[in-house]
């Protein structure tokens, strides 16, 4: 096989420019993302401290933005602790499972359109991979997240964490329904599973072709299902119940350190950024703004911004909210999210069979 | 090897489907080195027992050992939070054995510290109970005012936290120069800031469901289990000991006893956040009133209570805290027994848990505001 790669014809066919395009965007991509989400918990504490009257990190480097490279080197340098009696294989596997998925949901989003890169001649379209069931193939990579909580859970042998892969495990079934339930409507609306047919559907009329305003008042009330569901998915405050500190110490990464933990870590981060960008692109049209058509590189800079708004409103409702009981969290998504989203399908089906 | 390290004391029989879980004495929401352990079905607790003594430090032998002038820092140490009412405690219990009368400027003095103290300690509820149900940010707002009252113990006391100017017969020293005026700032912000918490909990849907009728404990419970403070108050019965047995200047000031009527965790709530807008109507009152004169009784240089008994108590902000001392006449107590407002309280866990859900103990026990420090002594 690796023989094949540098055999002449291979060297000679077109995949040679597509393989080395392929790794630069991989890399810019990975190495943009793990940055950004070292930045984001960054990001985090400071507006956190602001909302509760204190600094937040501010010690190192400027305003403290060296923090997340020290916490790096922290994490590195901890003593990675295995339990005695945890299931050694599960143990380690669960971070990997949590965080493989976490990462993999990045080569199918779309950070804008195809731009023309100057002297090459080459048309480089602003997203990895194109696949055409692009939101399934992104529901489908989040919900293999849940394995590895359900498993960090099981096999720590540790009471606390068990309750918090279990609660974990409940919380995403229960919410994947509603949030699935409420895309639906835009998925009528774009007549697409296609992400950048989605971003490309709601192009125009200065923003009023979003799904969020079209279809009125559908759009909004599946968007704002959508929001709660993806906070609850993501397993974040109000609905953090799986790592409920005052209750459960710390969930299901109780035992977990080192490492470890920052994977876990890592991945929660990287889902809230799958997340908003998936409630950008479905609902706030993506990469698309004013001039995106004449300078396409405009593109990625609309869709960060608009992810960043759903970043900041994660941290803003971590500093407003007190957190759901568990019966109440189920309540709430299969007695009122999960008949809303129908009634809401309902309604967009009858609006677009009628009105449209 | 054999025998575990850790024995499971509390014993508690299970059956198949249940899970015992040991909920501290190290849990981030058992507020210090409570140790309950949980019968689980599920999420539901069937039984709980609660372990304590972690933090015994056989305050009361010690108590036997000292002179009376000695006491008072230990007392310092059992309610740590409220470390003034514990020491007021004390030095009364000693001047009623021994029939002094304290000057009224100490005792304006000690009634404006106790109640700042009230505040302090039920800030840090607050600020304590909203984190175990998640409200991170009012924890923080809170220990903002908790701060500057903080301060004024300081620049006072000497100390933040285990602070003693109460001697028996008055205080040991005046008001610095600047207390009034630090005193009144404060309480001029503070009716702004109690509004503050009150916009993020009362009117916040998910705080109303994680404390409505959570932890319900009717009026002829609560007596029978002897609760005091609070959460006898929020079940709606009317005992406050500064109204029902009034000590040093409590009489001659105005304030209400708020009441609740449900005893559920909100009520207890909102009963804590009006005592605290009575305390400051208190503090304000007694400063206005505050006369002047000597700070000092004049008391014997060795301090000898006459033989006898005698059984004090003062509303320390969990509750009635009571003291029973038994003097033969010598300079060392024969035994100096506490009536902790906490340890009362807290027996009463069982009857409000069972039946709920874990995250509801951790609210319940939040809204008992206790202090291991005062249940292990």
């Amino acid at each position: 096989m690796p023989l094949l790669l540098f055999s002449q014809p291979f060297m000679d066919s077109p995949l040679i420019p597509l393989i080395i395009e392929w790794s630069l965007k991989i890399f810019f991509i990975f190495g943009g993302l793990m940055t950004a989400l070292a930045y984001l918990t960054w990001f985090e504490r400071r507006v956190l401290a602001y909302i509760q009257m204190r600094l937040g990190p501010n010690r190192v480097g400027p305003a403290g933005l060296l923090q997340p490279l020290a916490d790096g080197i922290k994490f590195i340098f901890k003593e990675d602790i295995v339990p005695l009696d945890a299931d050694k294989f599960l143990y380690t596997l669960a971070p990997i499972m949590s965080l493989v998925p976490a990462l993999t949901c990045y080569v199918l989003l779309p950070f804008g359109d195809k731009f023309v890169m100057p002297g090459l001649n080459r048309e480089i379209p602003l997203h990895i991979t194109h696949v055409n069931v692009g939101v399934l193939a992104i529901f489908a990579l989040t919900g293999m997240g849940v394995y590895g909580i359900v498993l960090a859970g099981y096999a720590s042998n540790n009471k606390y964490s068990l309750m918090g892969g279990l609660r974990s495990s409940a919380q995403m079934v229960s919410y994947e329904l509603a949030m699935v339930m409420s895309i639906i409507g835009v998925l009528l609306q774009a007549g697409s599973l296609d992400l950048v047919e989605i971003c490309k559907h709601q192009a125009g009329w200065f923003g009023m072709q979003w799904h969020l305003f079209t279809y009125p008042p559908t759009g909004i009330i599946g968007f704002f299902i959508f929001l709660i569901a993806m906070v609850a998915e993501t397993n974040r405050v109000p609905f953090d119940l799986p790592e409920a500190e005052t209750e459960l110490v710390a969930g299901f990464h109780t035992e977990y350190s080192s490492m470890k933990f920052a994977m876990f870590f890592i991945a929660e981060y990287a889902n809230m950024v799958t997340a908003s960008a998936m409630a950008t692109i479905l609902f706030l049209g993506g990469w698309m703004g004013p001039f995106v058509d004449q300078f396409p590189l405009l593109g990625p800079v609309y869709f960060t911004a608009k992810v960043g708004f759903f970043l900041f409103l994660y941290v803003w409702l971590r500093g407003t909210l007190p957190r759901y009981r568990y019966d109440q969290l189920m309540n709430l998504g299969w007695k009122f999210l999960l008949p809303l989203s129908l009634v809401n399908l309902v309604l967009t089906a009858t609006i677009a069979l009628f009105f449209m | 090897m054999s025998r575990p390290f850790i024995q499971s004391r509390p014993e508690i029989e299970t059956e198949a489907s249940e899970t015992v879980l040991n909920m501290g004495p190290q849990h981030p929401s058992t507020h210090g080195v409570l140790r309950v352990v949980l019968k689980l079905d599920g999420e539901i607790v069937t039984d709980l027992d609660c372990d304590m003594g972690y933090l015994h430090r056989g305050a009361e032998k010690i108590f036997e050992n000292r002179l009376y002038p000695m006491i008072p820092p230990y007392f310092d140490r059992l309610d740590y939070i409220a470390a003034v009412s514990n020491g007021l405690l004390y030095v009364e219990t000693v001047e009623k054995a021994m029939n002094l009368e304290i000057p009224p400027r100490a005792q304006y003095l000690r009634v404006i510290l106790t109640e700042l103290n009230r505040l302090s300690s039920h800030l840090l509820w607050l600020a304590t109970h909203a984190l175990d149900i998640g409200a991170f940010t009012v924890f923080l707002w809170s220990f903002r005012e908790r701060e500057e009252i903080l301060k004024i113990f300081e620049d006072f006391f000497g100390a933040r936290l285990t602070c003693h100017a109460f001697r028996i017969g008055g205080m040991s020293y005046d008001a610095y120069p600047e207390f009034k005026s630090a005193v009144m700032a404060l309480m001029d912000i503070f009716p702004k800031r109690l509004e503050e918490y009150e916009t993020m909990l009362n009117e916040n849907r998910i705080w109303l469901s994680r404390t409505v009728g959570v932890g319900i404990i009717s009026g002829a419970d609560a007596i029978d289990l002897g609760l005091t403070g609070p959460p006898l108050r929020a079940s709606g019965v009317d005992f406050d000991v500064r109204k029902a047995h009034p000590y040093e200047c409590y009489a001659d000031l105005k304030f209400d006893i708020p009441l609740g009527d449900s005893g559920d965790t909100f009520d207890r709530y909102l009963v804590r956040m009006e005592e605290m807008r009575q305390s400051r109507r208190i503090i304000i009152q007694a400063l206005e009133k505050l006369p002047d004169g000597p700070v000092m009784a004049k008391v014997a240089k060795v301090i000898k209570p006459p033989a006898g008994e005698i059984y004090h108590s003062v509303e320390s902000p969990k509750g009635e805290l009571g003291l029973f001392l038994v003097s033969d006449g010598t300079t060392k107590p024969v035994r100096l027994r506490m009536r902790p407002a906490c340890f009362v309280n807290l027996q009463s866990l069982k009857k409000m848990a069972v039946g709920s859900l874990v995250a509801d103990v951790v609210a319940i026990i939040g809204s008992l505001d206790i202090v291991l420090g005062e249940i292990d002594r």
